[in-house]
């Protein structure tokens, strides 16, 4: 069937609706992607306060335990709350989704994505063991 | 428990206005009864102007995907007892440039999935004499989820990135590719690679996920994604160090 | 090679970032953000965080967690205003910041590390 009729790419009667600057608001799912998102926000954060840390105990006893003394202050003590608590979001949300991407193959067989949320979920609980370890003994 | 339900149809009359426009018509609502009933029944019997696409009506098709309250959805697969006694809204398929009413047009869509080249690649052909190719149960499950794919379009319609830019090949693109590239009879890859590794090929996602989440068939685009990043990331990484190859 | 562009390694770096980051900073920040300024936990004593940070080895694994932290930060933050705010237009001077602030990132940390005796 010969059509004389060439509809281009523009159209002028096709309808092209624009996505809203706002669409992160329109459903849940959206919105918590954001959220997963801003956890680097509070990433980047504390690798800022681990460096303050890391430069207030080269500058001397004193420095570090005004250091100590500032992370104590209510703005960044509420600061670091918050962070806690993203970061605890950014490494479940990161977690959930590794078995998506990591399809690894004993052998001929895929592990199961169980195993691998598992395997995450184990590591999560040795580095955090090893890292109060190193911090807290005396 | 409410026999009829409430439609809010979207509609879309190019030669009249220049904006969406809503009808609302009330329609039985049988517990067996989906959408895509709903539709048929205001076009058999109130409105015959109503135009949409739709075809097996059994989910096998993809052609009747339609936004129904806001969520993609097969409108073959949605049932009208759920939403009664509604309003329901219907509205064609989100991030797509409509036709007419609730038509959209997926061109955008079917001229990336040849360049992704859905079939078989072989460096050279097996001759018919020489038999079929053999395959273990294993190596299908390999690709068999990403073949499910009926090109319904609703991953695109959920995906915020399409939504933003439509140069991102997308997620049914991208899963293709993968059904081929994890099917061990093709040799392809690397022809693929080179459309998915473009700068808005695979990674415009920044997997938000909701693709694999409205996808009626389970095919997990979103993993596909992300895996196939895994491999070009490394094949990025082996060409960078071994320039002449391994 | 098959890509002109960046891409695969920040989002490379993105990934390692994410990990280290899920890893070990929950209990980091725990510790000194939480417990040790409420009182929980006695601080650990100058000397101590002196030993630890001198430490190379720890040295070395501060400065891939703060390193890889500001990539995973760059990359996540570029692409979120990229697509949360479609600024697109602004594409290379977003790049130059937020990669840009990582380098620097990077090399003030490697700095304050080298500084512990």
């Amino acid at each position: 069937m010969a059509s004389t009729q060439v509809y281009t790419d523009y159209h002028p009667r096709w309808l092209r609706r624009q996505v809203s600057t706002y669409w992160w608001l329109e459903k849940w799912a959206y919105f918590a992607f954001i959220l997963r998102e801003m956890t680097c926000l509070f990433v980047a954060w504390f690798v800022v306060y681990l460096l303050l840390l890391v430069g207030a105990v080269a500058g001397g006893a004193e420095s570090y335990q005004r250091l100590l003394d500032w992370s104590a202050s209510p703005w960044v003590l509420t600061l670091n709350a918050a962070t806690f608590l993203f970061m605890i979001y950014h490494a479940v949300t990161f977690f959930v989704a590794a078995p998506q991407a990591l399809v690894v193959h004993v052998g001929r067989r895929p592990v199961p994505a169980r195993l691998v949320l598992a395997g995450h979920y184990v590591a999560w609980a040795a580095a955090s063991a090893l890292v109060a370890w190193i911090v807290l003994r005396a | 428990m409410r026999d009829r339900i409430t439609l809010q149809v979207a509609r879309y009359r190019p030669e009249q206005e220049s904006e969406i426009t809503f009808d609302e018509h009330e329609v039985p609502c049988p517990k067996d009864w989906v959408v895509l009933d709903g539709l048929n029944h205001i076009k058999d019997r109130i409105d015959g102007t109503l135009s949409y696409r739709w075809s097996c009506r059994m989910g096998i098709c993809g052609s009747c995907g339609m936004t129904v309250n806001g969520e993609p959805k097969l409108t073959c697969a949605t049932f009208l007892a759920d939403y009664a006694p509604g309003p329901l809204r219907v509205e064609p398929l989100r991030n797509f440039p409509v036709i007419r009413d609730l038509i959209v047009d997926i061109g955008d869509f079917m001229r990336k999935l040849v360049r992704v080249k859905p079939w078989i690649v072989r460096q050279v052909e097996k001759p018919l004499s020489e038999g079929e190719y053999l395959q273990t149960p294993e190596e299908l499950d390999e690709y068999k989820h990403y073949s499910m794919c009926i090109n319904c379009m609703l991953c695109y319609s959920a995906c915020p990135i399409y939504g933003l830019d439509s140069k991102f090949i997308g997620p049914a693109a991208i899963a293709l590719a993968q059904r081929y590239n994890f099917d061990n009879r093709d040799h392809g890859a690397a022809e693929r690679m080179d459309v998915l590794s473009e700068h808005e090929g695979i990674w415009g996602c920044t997997f938000v996920g909701e693709c694999t989440k409205v996808c009626p068939k389970h095919v997990d685009p979103a993993g596909a994604i992300q895996r196939y990043k895994l491999t070009a990331a490394m094949e990025s990484m082996k060409s960078f160090f071994l320039p002449r190859g391994a | 090679m098959h890509t002109r562009h960046p891409e695969p390694l920040l989002w490379m770096l993105f990934s390692a970032g994410g990990v280290v980051s899920a890893m070990l900073m929950p209990i980091l920040v725990l510790l000194f953000g939480v417990a040790i300024p409420l009182g929980w936990l006695a601080a650990p004593s100058h000397a101590r965080m002196l030993a630890v940070l001198g430490n190379p080895l720890t040295a070395v694994l501060m400065f891939g967690l703060c390193a890889l932290s500001l990539f995973h930060w760059a990359h996540r933050f570029r692409h979120t205003l990229y697509d949360g705010l479609q600024i697109k237009h602004l594409n290379e001077l977003l790049a130059l910041l937020t990669y840009g602030g990582a380098a620097v990132g990077s090399v003030m940390a490697a700095y304050l590390l080298w500084r512990i005796p």
